[in-house]
């Protein structure tokens, strides 16, 4: 009997393998655990292309490039969202992907454009900013710190949370910020911005969901007791959204003064060994089209790059945009990403 | 006298066959995809790179990590045990109101995800936690007095708090089955408290507090959300290390260089450790210890700290988060718990509650069966009289909860994809890997009492007649059923709180219930936060009772042994 159930189970477990095999007319979508888009959108492409969609999530955007490296040639899936600028580096030098031009490319701004030969196709942004808890500020009468500068500044001692840039991606963007601004090299680089920012009682989590939830005071959901916190500009609409009753007003709001956010960029590329390239191609063709930019906002809090696609309203009244976001070409920071990481842990950890 | 008798082996004599089904499930789900990944890291393109070691044995920040690990891993251990050991005499001894509750209550911790008991510790030790606002209030102090965050006291808390059922249980289930006649007898010849406890119990409870120590350690060894959110940045074990050269910087050569330096430590410790068990075994009459109602005041003081312990150290994280999820911004309700089934923004990623309890409750019974019968059959295979071979064989059984969940989540993907093994993207890789997990602590629960078996007995029992299953089912059976008990309550809830794997494993949407939790908690606004609390409080829920289920099931099925 027992032997028998052994016996049932590995037959289970290596006989379903070939049935879970993919047919021919689905599309599969390697993506990361944070995408989401409308079911209704989701099916008018599907009975109007014909194809059917599979969606295979991994972790976090590096986890996703990690396996598609490691399944080079033999892909886990056709076409692979929601790779950033901070790992698209690391993608490229990988030759993940297959060149496509997309016909709505021309309407997209160059400044979202990172790959000449468009091995990558650019389908969202969003900006890494300082959020504040509005209530806190409000009641100290305290000024807003307008620089990356005053937060070395005795008035904000113990007030920042931070993610560790070496887990986590808002934290890797504002790291990138530093970067930016003080530079690797000179009298004052980022690193001593950093010493001077842990003198000033920073506080390092190891994630966005710890830092914003059990760190931040800001959120309606939180519990922290810090009023600042490395998040993005599209948090403060999304706190507005995900309230039980919408307030007049945002329990926080974005810093976005010149220099202090950083614009994180998705991409979706065809993967290398796909045989569906036409599926894979009407699927790039509908991310840019302006229903699905237009889902976005509200499915992934992130901004269409389609010029073509209006905001939702609680964006409108909510979201502030930066006027000068740092900017920094992927191939810079994967060139440079474990150096500065590396620096970065040396100064402030140990 | 050999220890050749079991009947399990009577019936198979002449199909071993079955004895090596654990050994292949290991050698394909685990060592294959291991050492493709090792291979794939440390010979890229056919050239050796070992330049992870040269690092390794050079860089003096290496050498700290792997210190502060072992170190921690210790500490953590000895607070374990020092706590369980007291409450598992409490639980084997003493009857009392809720006694399964209790059990379940302690047992809970486990299945939370990190993020989940660092906002639970939080509310109870954090800066504007509970404690401290209790004690600013009564003391009118300026400061709080509780400052734990980010020290090695919190991830030592912390710690215990997770594997504190791990050691009672272990500890709880063997003990139970032990006689109370040799501890009459030293009382009738007058020894005091102090010695009843070093010179008898202790001694006769070694085998279960060795094993329960071991697994213990191996969790705390490889200890990773604990560390990277209670202990912050400034803390790294090898395992935290091994994670961030794989995922973040993509460094496969020092990543495998650190899990193969990790797997050999674990291997030779378990090695040892095989060996001094082997040694100690104490073979014992069947019979039950008896559980009595506690009279003296001092019986009852011990029996109301042990449960005031586990209702305060353990419970009030979880009564915490449980009070987060019905508190509304004005009021209390379960209006969390009712945006849970509504789809509002019309979004694939949306999950019904009942499809993430019904994928977390498949997962975990595939689990628990899979890992009850391999784990049982891997115990009949290391108690034989082989030892040698068995010697080698146990530690390489516990090698699976040493390594890390991206090295194995790396493997899975270079390993199986081709037919007929091209499984890197089914959704059975999820009970697979947690079997992989699971089957150790099966193995290390029912290995204790298997060996405790005298081999007379099956043999008397087969000189009356019996057939080799009956005598399995009648004598041996009962007689490992706790141990087999405790081992099915651990896969269990380890599948249902485990989500590494899942996240190392291209898959399709088959979300599970901590997995709903993490999405929530990676989106801002009091919804998500209050859902994934909600969330939160359901897989406690589920869980709870589970346990209470499965102790029902072992008190109606086979009875009181």
């Amino acid at each position: 009997m027992r032997r028998c159930v052994l016996f049932f189970m590995l037959c289970l477990l290596l006989g379903v393998a070939p049935l879970v095999a993919r047919d021919n007319e689905t599309l599969t979508l390697v993506t990361h655990d944070s995408f989401s888009m409308s079911e209704d959108l989701l099916a008018v492409f599907q009975s109007e292309t014909g194809i059917t969609v599979q969606i295979l999530r991994s972790g976090d955007a590096g986890a996703m490039v990690n396996q598609s490296i490691l399944s080079k040639g033999n892909p886990l899936g056709d076409v692979m969202f929601g790779v950033d600028n901070t790992f698209l580096g690391r993608a490229l030098a990988a030759d993940l992907f297959v060149p496509y031009e997309s016909p709505l490319l021309k309407d997209v701004s160059d400044e979202f454009k990172s790959d000449a030969e468009n091995r990558v196709t650019p389908v969202d942004f969003g900006d890494v900013c300082l959020n504040y808890d509005a209530g806190y500020f409000a009641a100290e009468s305290a000024a807003i710190p307008e620089s990356l500068v005053n937060l070395t500044q005795p008035a904000y001692k113990g007030q920042l949370v931070v993610e560790n840039p070496a887990t986590s991606s808002p934290g890797l963007a504002f790291l990138l910020a530093t970067v930016q601004q003080f530079g690797t090299e000179g009298d004052y680089t980022y690193l001593d911005y950093w010493r001077d920012l842990v003198a000033n009682d920073v506080y390092i989590s190891d994630n966005w969901s710890d830092a914003y939830y059990n760190q931040f005071s800001g959120s309606a959901g939180s519990q922290g007791a810090r009023p600042l916190v490395v998040s993005y500009a599209s948090s403060p609409p999304a706190e507005v959204y995900f309230m039980e009753t919408p307030p007049e007003q945002a329990p926080t709001a974005s810093i976005v003064a010149d220099g202090m956010c950083f614009r994180q960029i998705e991409y979706v590329g065809i993967l290398a060994g796909s045989s569906h390239l036409d599926a894979a191609k009407q699927w790039i063709d509908f991310m840019l089209s302006v229903p699905f930019q237009e889902d976005m906002p509200l499915q992934m809090f992130v901004f269409p790059v389609n010029p073509a696609a209006t905001l939702p309203a609680v964006f409108e009244q909510f979201a502030q945009m930066p006027a000068e976001p740092v900017q920094m070409d992927a191939a810079t920071i994967d060139a440079n990403r474990e150096a500065w990481l590396q620096a970065w842990a040396e100064t402030v950890l140990r | 006298m050999g220890r050749n008798g079991f009947a399990l082996k009577q019936v198979f004599i002449w199909r071993h066959g079955l004895l090596l089904v654990p050994l292949i499930f290991l050698a394909l789900f685990f060592f294959f995809p291991l050492l493709t990944i090792l291979l794939f890291s440390l010979f890229p393109q056919g050239q050796a790179d070992f330049s992870g070691f040269l690092e390794l044995m050079t860089s003096a920040y290496y050498r700290d990590t792997f210190v502060f690990t072992l170190i921690q891993a210790m500490l953590s251990t000895l607070l374990t045990l020092a706590l369980a050991v007291p409450s598992a005499y409490v639980f084997t001894r003493f009857q009392f109101p809720g006694k399964t509750l209790w059990m379940a209550v302690a047992t809970l911790p486990f299945v939370l995800p990190t993020v989940v008991v660092a906002a639970g510790f939080n509310a109870l030790l954090g800066p504007r936690g509970l404690l401290n606002m209790l004690l600013i209030g009564t003391f009118h102090l300026e400061t709080p007095p509780i400052q734990m965050d980010r020290t090695l006291t919190l991830i030592l808390i912390v710690h215990a708090f997770y594997n504190f059922s791990v050691a009672l249980r272990l500890i709880t289930g063997y003990w139970a089955n032990q006689s109370p006649r040799i501890e009459e007898a030293a009382r009738a010849l007058g020894v005091s408290d102090w010695t009843l406890w070093w010179r008898v119990r202790l001694p006769l409870l070694r085998p279960a507090l060795i094993a329960a120590a071991l697994l213990v350690f191996i969790f705390t060894f490889t200890s990773f959300g604990v560390v990277l959110i209670l202990g912050g940045p400034r803390f790294a074990t090898v395992e935290v290390e091994i994670y961030r050269q794989a995922n973040d910087l993509f460094n496969l050569p020092m990543a495998a260089a650190l899990s193969l330096v990790q797997i050999v430590f674990m291997f030779v410790l378990m090695l040892f450790y095989t060996r001094l068990q082997r040694r100690m075994v104490v073979s014992m009459t069947a019979q039950g210890a008896v559980a009595r109602v506690p009279r003296s005041p001092g019986q009852r003081l011990l029996v109301g700290v042990t449960v005031g312990g586990i209702a305060f150290l353990l419970g009030s994280p979880l009564v915490a988060l449980v009070l987060r999820s019905v508190s509304l911004q004005d009021g209390v309700g379960l209006f969390y718990y009712q945006q849970l089934g509504t789809n509002a923004r019309g979004s694939v990623l949306f999950v019904p509650p009942a499809q993430a309890i019904g994928n977390s409750l498949l997962f975990a019974l595939l689990t628990t069966l899979l890992s009850v019968s391999l784990g049982t059959v891997t115990a009949y295979l290391l108690s034989g009289r082989v030892s040698r071979l068995a010697a080698l064989l146990d530690p390489l059984f516990m090698l699976p909860l040493a390594t890390s969940a991206v090295t194995l989540g790396f493997g899975y993907i270079i390993a199986f994809d081709e037919p007929p093994l091209n499984l890197r993207t089914s959704p059975l890789l999820i009970p697979l890997a947690h079997t992989l997990v699971a089957m150790p602590f099966v193995v290390r629960s029912v290995l204790p009492a298997l060996r405790a078996i005298p081999p007379n007995l099956a043999e008397a029992a087969r000189s009356l007649g019996a057939s080799g299953w009956r005598v399995w089912w009648r004598v041996e059976v009962p007689l490992i059923s706790r141990g087999i008990i405790v081992g099915a309550t651990f896969a269990f809830t380890v599948s249902m709180g485990e989500f590494g794997a899942s996240l190392f494993i291209a898959r399709p949407d088959t979300p599970t219930i901590p997995l709903v939790i993490f999405r929530l908690l990676g989106q801002p606004g009091a919804l998500n936060y209050g859902q994934a609390m909600a969330m939160s409080s359901i897989l406690l829920l589920v869980c709870a009772l589970a346990f209470v289920g499965i102790e029902r099931l072992r008190k109606a099925g086979i009875g009181e042994f």
